[in-house]
């Protein structure tokens, strides 16, 4: 699993062999060829690039083009054992209700993000008084996918408030784990196991 | 290109048929076109479109053109023919060499308009007879566009251990009542031409060609997008610096359908555009299937692919992603993926690289 995003590491090497799986913002369908090949999972994804989804299904991948805030409402309920959202989630209309759909169409979720409260964030808001751009968050405000920017702290709220719980969780500094302890400041991203 | 055999291939037994009689004597004509494997597991079955043949891949002989996919099968093409045995065959209701209405009848005169009226899944049944011929237990692979794309569903929905793989290009599960007036429209041209003859035209000298090149005309037109038609012609002059303040054709447009249209009659059977428009209209995978489209694939064993054109308003997106909605239901491995081409429904026919790559990843 050398070569995947940190995040997606830790995905893969967490998802239970033979499942069945959706990658939600799936990109090119590196997540899921992994989870393929070497998980023996059913992966299924969905991409809402047609550039990137030709590419997923060239190496072979079910992908299916689609806007995951419109299109997830097509599955049926527990289709999969585990939905996957991988830094997603601050793209999408409402996350909390992105949140709701892939607990519903999944029996457990990963949800990977970006985390807005990491101290250098923090810094350059409070020192430079502009909107962050970051290694991980490199894009200007008015060119950023991200509309929902979202920290550890705030995620952790969401879950609580509508009954999800936390089955792991995991933190990271570039690609160095992190512990819990002080992740709302200390992580650059942050993922999450969850389940109702 | 690879070789090509002119074949043909009489079933052994009489065909059912979906309107409850059954056709005697059917001939399938057919090409094929790579070596098929000895386990005959690499048989790939390309199923054409409303207006094509079974010389996928080789030159037509009646026009003399190449085949209508030779840019898609060959050596190291998407469909490659060092790998697959690609098997076309002409449906049932054509004119290139199946039984059609320009067959003899038991009686030994054309069928003409006794032909029964035939459905695509009947048109799936001859080619699955076909296969059984060959002793193709299992398909690689079937491929289509347009209603080519209709026969490989159809034949996923209702010969489900036939393909392993079903591939759905530029098509629909059921034809919506726009395509169905198209259609009409298309047929009242050819039935108004009083060389028509109810159908009897065979052998008297006279061919409905004025009424078959209207519809051509009209069909063609449903098979561009606007961009690609302005892009192509916009309002230019044919021939002329000024307009003739007559009926002419005076714009490039009229010119290049006018071609379309005469090209066509120079090929087609009247009668067969007249059955098989209404073998696509009376399609409906869903109404074979207790109305829900995803019965029609429940428990399936294939892997699917579907996919569409943003500029094709004749079997636009929202038709694929139907099918894709239906799959998922079913919990059928699906892709999905809308290209971006300026060419409309024809697109799946032209230069569409992204479209290669998807067929290539897809057989692999």
């Amino acid at each position: 699993m050398s070569g995947l995003r940190p995040d997606l590491a830790v995905i893969a090497a967490n998802v239970r062999p033979g499942t069945r799986v959706l990658d939600i913002g799936c990109g090119d369908g590196e997540l899921m060829e992994v989870l393929q090949n070497e998980r023996e999972c059913d992966a299924r994804g969905m991409e809402i690039d047609p550039v990137l989804v030709e590419r997923a299904v060239a190496r072979g991948l079910s992908v299916v083009q689609g806007d995951a805030d419109r299109d997830l409402a097509d599955y049926p309920d527990k289709t999969f054992d585990y939905a996957i959202l991988s830094q997603t989630l601050q793209t999408a209309a409402r996350p909390d209700r992105m949140l709701d759909e892939l607990l519903r169409v999944g029996r457990k979720a990963f949800v990977s993000f970006p985390n807005f409260a990491h101290w250098r964030m923090r810094a350059q808001l409070a020192f430079t008084g502009r909107m962050p751009v970051t290694r991980h968050l490199p894009v200007s405000w008015f060119e950023t996918q991200n509309i929902h920017h979202v920290t550890v702290t705030d995620f952790r709220d969401l879950v609580a408030a509508r009954g999800v719980k936390v089955e792991r969780e995991w933190f990271f500094s570039g690609a160095q784990p992190v512990g819990p302890a002080l992740a709302n400041l200390r992580a650059e991203y942050a993922v999450f196991e969850l389940s109702r | 290109m690879a070789t090509a055999a002119a074949r043909t291939f009489a079933l052994s037994a009489p065909l059912p048929l979906d309107n409850g009689q059954s056709l005697d004597g059917v001939i399938v004509a057919y090409e094929t076109y790579g070596e098929l494997a000895p386990g005959k597991d690499n048989a790939v079955l390309v199923c054409h479109a409303l207006t094509g043949d079974q010389y996928v891949a080789s030159t037509q002989p009646l026009t003399g053109k190449p085949g209508w996919w030779e840019r898609m099968i060959g050596p190291d093409k998407p469909i490659d023919t060092n790998r697959f045995h690609v098997i076309c065959a002409n449906v049932i209701g054509g004119c290139m060499g199946s039984t059609g209405p320009a067959s003899p009848a038991p009686d030994g005169k054309p069928y003409a308009m006794r032909f029964p009226v035939i459905t695509i899944r009947d048109m799936v049944r001859a080619e699955v007879a076909l296969l059984d011929g060959l002793g193709i237990e299992r398909l690689h692979a079937v491929v289509g566009g347009s209603m080519g794309g209709m026969q490989a569903l159809s034949l996923a929905a209702n010969f489900p251990a036939r393909a392993e793989r079903v591939l759905a290009i530029a098509t629909t599960a059921r034809h919506s009542a726009q395509n169905i007036a198209f259609h009409e429209v298309g047929r009242q041209a050819v039935m108004a031409d009083p060389d028509w003859q109810g159908g009897d035209y065979y052998g008297s000298g006279h061919s409905p060609d004025k009424g078959l090149s209207v519809a051509r005309m009209a069909a063609h037109i449903t098979y561009l997008s606007e961009t690609g038609l302005t892009e192509k012609f916009g309002r230019n002059l044919q021939d002329r610096d000024a307009k003739s303040f007559g009926f002419d054709a005076d714009f490039q447009v009229e010119s290049y359908l006018r071609y379309q249209g005469s090209g066509f009659t120079r090929r087609f059977d009247a009668n067969s555009y007249l059955y098989i428009t209404r073998a696509m209209d009376y399609f409906d995978i869903a109404e074979e299937h207790g109305g829900k489209l995803a019965d029609a694939f429940a428990g399936t064993p294939a892997r699917f692919c579907l996919v569409s054109f943003d500029s094709d308003w004749l079997y636009p997106t929202a038709e694929s992603r139907h099918v894709v909605h239906a799959l998922n239901a079913a919990g059928a491995p699906v892709s999905f993926v809308e290209l971006s081409a300026p060419f409309g429904h024809d697109s799946f026919l032209l230069d569409v690289p992204a479209l290669d790559r998807v067929v290539k990843g897809f057989l692999a």
